[in-house]
């Protein structure tokens, strides 16, 4: 136990002291994430809106101030009428118009109740999103200001429509598939090259000659892999919530259970590449090509699998990033349960199994 | 005679730290000129300054004619050079890295067959003159590297420990090659730990904590520190290093 | 009881097309320093492999300690010390880090077995809050010495421990060598510096993947069977190419400020011809061989047997 301790801490110090290490672990998950967030953020804030006051009363006026107040809008165009939108769309000037329907206050006082229509362009999914967020809470805030005047609470219902992306794809679609990579990347090429470099320093030797075990070598190399791939979860999990406003549907448990599954397929892989090949270049490279371009081109996240020829198709179900982004996507975004993916969580299971046995078959307890 | 390094004062600074400090030396055509330190006494930086691989801090020195500062591109077409890491391709034939190295430096076609024919001969490889340099002894990449760095006859030409973990032999016949291209006229600047070796210089200097402590001919040094070989002096000098990282 | 036993060891890489150790067989004797002593690529680290139960051979047995290389491979790493060639440490970890990271593994403490270590470690000690990665090359040693003896083994294994490294350090390094053999430990060490060699109980000369010779250094150096001078004059490689060219020269090589000459002819003779090419103020003194010159020789004859002839 105390072997397996120290040598936990000896992989931890070397990965929080290797620059490069660090950088592959940490930084690319977050510029990944980031690089999406921020440019959702930096656009959000003085986003061009266009503005169709059919109404011209006390109620349009006093929300069309709220929205022009707000740091997050800039009011560009006032147009007169609903037919010069799609023009103000199409130029590419504005991000999202509101439309004011004629008697819009009159319907409010009389029926409590009267209706928005928010037009956005959906063709980045984020912005377009984030920014009917803000309507609607700059509207919901007006309601609950003439609200305390009566008892009946009045209600305006903000109708949005989305333009050009009517399902939002993208962020949603975009997170499982960075997930995927991450704990791939991280683990498949962390494990391969931390071994191989052992390999090439000639540590190797003096382990292999020293009484420790070589399944607590490989256990002790694969635990901090693990908690690293934890951590890197945990952030990237926060960030899609936090950043991107991507609520986890489904149960936390479970999807952090089935990721586990995924980083010990990817650790037990990187295992298998380390006991093939030599060098650190050799171990990146085979990382390379057998995880990242795969999972990229063959997962389903950025291209459509069901649009492949047929003998893409059936290479994809080799992809262990195609089961895992189906489980995240039921888990995540649809809210499902175990029972809707038993079936790919077995897949992944005899993956790991198959890559645990052959690489401990493949390590070997001397050289050569 | 004819000087072709000049170095004046040469200093190279990493942040307070000083890797070279004031060295001054003359190296004269035709020379054998041995440059010797213990592991980390400041050889590699100042070989690499006068290389024209990295600028120095100050001082001045001239390689070839050429200022270090100024003109390092010029340097470079003038001289050699060969580390312990040879520069050879391993998944070339002997043939195909001489022809790479003859094209490098803008040797005719002619020139390079002729080349070619030479150093074969010279080598005595002319049964492996088409394997790969891979499957060569390791005391014969060493001598086809250096042929390889001297094959468009630089002025000068320096070698970073050349014959390290070579056998005897083999660092004998490679001498060989070294007093012949002496002989020829091209200048050998030269660092090793077999102090053996320093005794086949016409001069040597010793670096301790990047000054030079002693410049003088093999027979020179011993007479002056009163002792049998060359490595009773080094040892001499060495032990006073206060510095013992590289 | 010998600690190391080799009979017979055979060991051929890429299915038998490379050939590197053929049939070797010696003993070490318990407590005795042997240097194993030849070129890159002579076979040597192979032996250590061997040895050190990285490596089954191909044919023949050989034991550690009394304990079989293939069979009792778990016994022997328990008893064996072991510096690879090029061995390097963990560069991002530093002295100390290294130290009790291989303590560990070796399941003692720095502390337990640290006065095997003290000498060396004392040395260390100013610089153990500074990474492996940032030692100079004699440092490097000194601590990967320091980490193959954490665990106070009966028998260590160094592959060529000095390569790269300074004169200076060298020399200390074994010192220590030394004191560890006074501590009864059986140590096996390889090299390329034949001034190395000397300091060892015996050497076994191997080359090609065959041992030439096992005796000690003096025994080794008498064995020499021709007469050896030492030449000297002011035109040294003019006069290496002249008496080169002589017929009765069998060896002429650069040997420190002199040339070291075997001859056929006579002392006279030779003198008479170096003053006809020109040469004056000559030097020229019989000398006693060193490990040296039988090693050039040694590996002159198998040169000139391959045919590769390279006056």
């Amino acid at each position: 136990m105390k072997q397996l301790l120290s040598f936990v801490k000896k992989e931890f110090y070397q990965v929080f002291r290797d620059p490069k290490t660090l950088v592959m672990l940490f930084g690319l998950p977050v510029v990944q994430i980031v690089l999406f967030g921020f440019a959702l953020t930096n656009e959000l804030k003085n986003a061009n809106i266009a503005v169709v006051d059919n109404a011209k009363d006390q109620a349009s006026q006093q929300i069309i101030n709220k929205i022009a107040g707000s740091e997050f809008f800039n009011i560009q165009k006032v147009l007169t009428s609903s037919s010069e939108i799609d023009a103000a769309f199409k130029e590419g000037k504005i991000k999202l118009a509101v439309v004011f329907p004629v008697n819009f206050y009159n319907d409010l006082m009389h029926t409590n109740k009267a209706s928005i229509q928010v037009i956005a362009d959906a063709s980045d999914p984020n912005t377009a999103t984030q920014l009917t967020n803000y309507i609607n809470t700059i509207v919901s805030d007006y309601q609950s200001q003439l609200s305390p005047n009566s008892s009946v609470p009045y209600t305006i219902i903000p109708e949005v429509r989305m333009l050009y992306n009517p399902d939002l794809k993208g962020a949603p679609n975009f997170v499982p598939g960075v997930m995927a990579m991450v704990l791939l990347l991280v683990c498949v090429m962390m494990t391969s090259v931390s071994i191989v470099r052992e390999k090439e320093l000639g540590t190797m030797e003096i382990l292999l000659v020293s009484p420790v075990k070589p399944l607590m070598v490989i256990v002790a190399k694969a635990i901090p892999y693990l908690i690293l791939s934890w951590i890197n979860l945990a952030a990237i999990l926060l960030l899609s919530v936090y950043a991107l406003d991507l609520p986890i549907k489904g149960s936390l448990f479970l999807l952090v259970a089935e990721s586990t599954l995924l980083i010990i397929t990817a650790l037990s892989l990187g295992l298998y590449i380390s006991t093939v090949t030599k060098s650190q270049q050799a171990a990146m490279f085979a990382s390379m090509l057998g995880m990242m371009l795969p999972t990229m081109l063959l997962s389903g996240y950025m291209f459509p699998i069901e649009n492949m020829p047929v003998v893409l198709q059936v290479l994809s179900n080799i992809v262990p990033a195609k089961w895992y982004y189906i489980i995240v996507k039921d888990v995540m975004l649809k809210g499902l349960g175990f029972s809707a993916i038993w079936k790919e969580t077995l897949i992944l299971m005899g993956m790991t199994a198959f890559f645990i046995v052959v690489a401990l078959r493949n390590f070997k307890i001397r050289l050569e | 005679m004819e000087t072709v390094i000049k170095a004046n004062k040469l200093t190279k600074r990493f942040g307070d730290f000083v890797a070279v400090d004031e060295i001054t030396f003359d190296v004269y055509k035709g020379e054998i000129f041995g440059f010797l330190g213990a592991n980390g006494a400041g050889k590699t930086t100042a070989m690499r300054m006068l290389c024209g691989l990295s600028t120095p801090t100050s001082g001045e020195a001239t390689v070839a004619g050429f200022d270090v500062f100024t003109q390092p591109e010029e340097i470079k077409k003038n001289i050699g050079y060969m580390s312990q890491k040879f520069s050879l391709y391993e998944d070339l034939s002997v043939l195909e890295n001489i022809e790479f190295y003859g094209g490098i430096y803008g040797l005719s076609r002619s020139e390079i067959r002729e080349k070619n024919k030479e150093l074969i001969s010279k080598l005595g490889l002319e049964k492996e003159a088409n394997n790969l340099v891979r499957s060569l002894p390791l005391g014969w990449k060493q001598k086809l590297s250096f042929l390889v760095a001297i094959v468009h006859q630089p002025k000068i030409v320096f070698l970073d420990e050349p014959t390290g973990g070579v056998d005897p032999y083999m660092r004998r016949e490679f001498w060989d090659l070294i007093y012949d291209a002496a002989d020829k006229g091209i200048t050998i600047f030269v660092t090793t730990h077999y102090l053996d070796e320093a005794e086949y210089c016409n001069r040597v200097t010793i670096m301790v904590d990047g000054k030079i402590e002693a410049l003088d001919s093999p027979g020179g040094l011993r007479q002056k520190f009163g002792v049998a070989s060359m490595d009773e002096v080094f040892y001499k000098l060495a032990r006073q290093a206060k510095r013992s990282a590289d | 009881m010998n600690a190391i036993e080799l009979k017979n060891i055979t060991k051929t890489y890429n299915k038998g097309k490379v050939l590197a150790v053929d049939d070797v067989s010696f003993s070490i004797a318990e407590g005795e320093m042997f240097g194993l002593i030849g070129p890159d690529g002579a076979g040597k680290s192979s032996i250590f492999r061997m040895l050190t139960t990285l490596l089954i051979p191909d044919k023949g047995t050989a034991t550690v300690g009394g304990y079989d290389i293939v069979k009792d491979f778990k016994a022997i790493r328990g008893i064996l010390g072991y510096m690879p060639g090029r061995f390097s440490l963990y560069q991002d970890l530093t002295v100390e880090e290294n130290l009790s990271f291989f303590a560990t593994v070796f399941e003692t403490s720095i502390e337990e077995n640290y006065n095997l270590i003290k000498d060396i470690y004392v040395q260390l000690e100013p610089f153990k809050d500074r990474r492996a990665g940032k030692l100079s090359g004699g440092m490097k040693q000194k601590l990967a010495l320091c980490c193959a003896l954490i665990h106070k083994p009966k028998v260590l294994f160094l592959d060529e421990p000095t390569t790269g490294v300074d004169v200076v350090s060298r020399k200390e390094f074994w010192e220590m060598l030394k004191r560890l053999k006074a501590q009864g430990i059986t140590i096996l060490v390889s090299t390329s510096y034949m001034d190395e060699a000397t300091l060892c109980d015996r050497i076994g000369l191997i080359l090609g993947g065959k041992l030439l010779s096992i005796a000690s250094p003096e025994d080794t150096v008498k064995a020499y069977p021709e007469k050896l001078y030492a030449v000297k004059a002011p035109a040294m490689y003019k006069l290496l190419n002249d008496l080169r060219s002589h017929d009765c020269t069998m060896n002429c090589y650069t040997f420190g400020e002199y040339l070291h000459l075997s001859t056929e002819c006579g002392e006279e003779e030779i003198r008479e011809f170096l003053a006809e090419s020109g040469h004056t103020d000559l030097e020229f003194k019989p000398v006693t061989p060193t490990v040296e010159d039988c090693f050039i020789r040694l590996l002159k004859v198998q040169s000139d047997g391959n045919g590769n002839k390279s006056k």
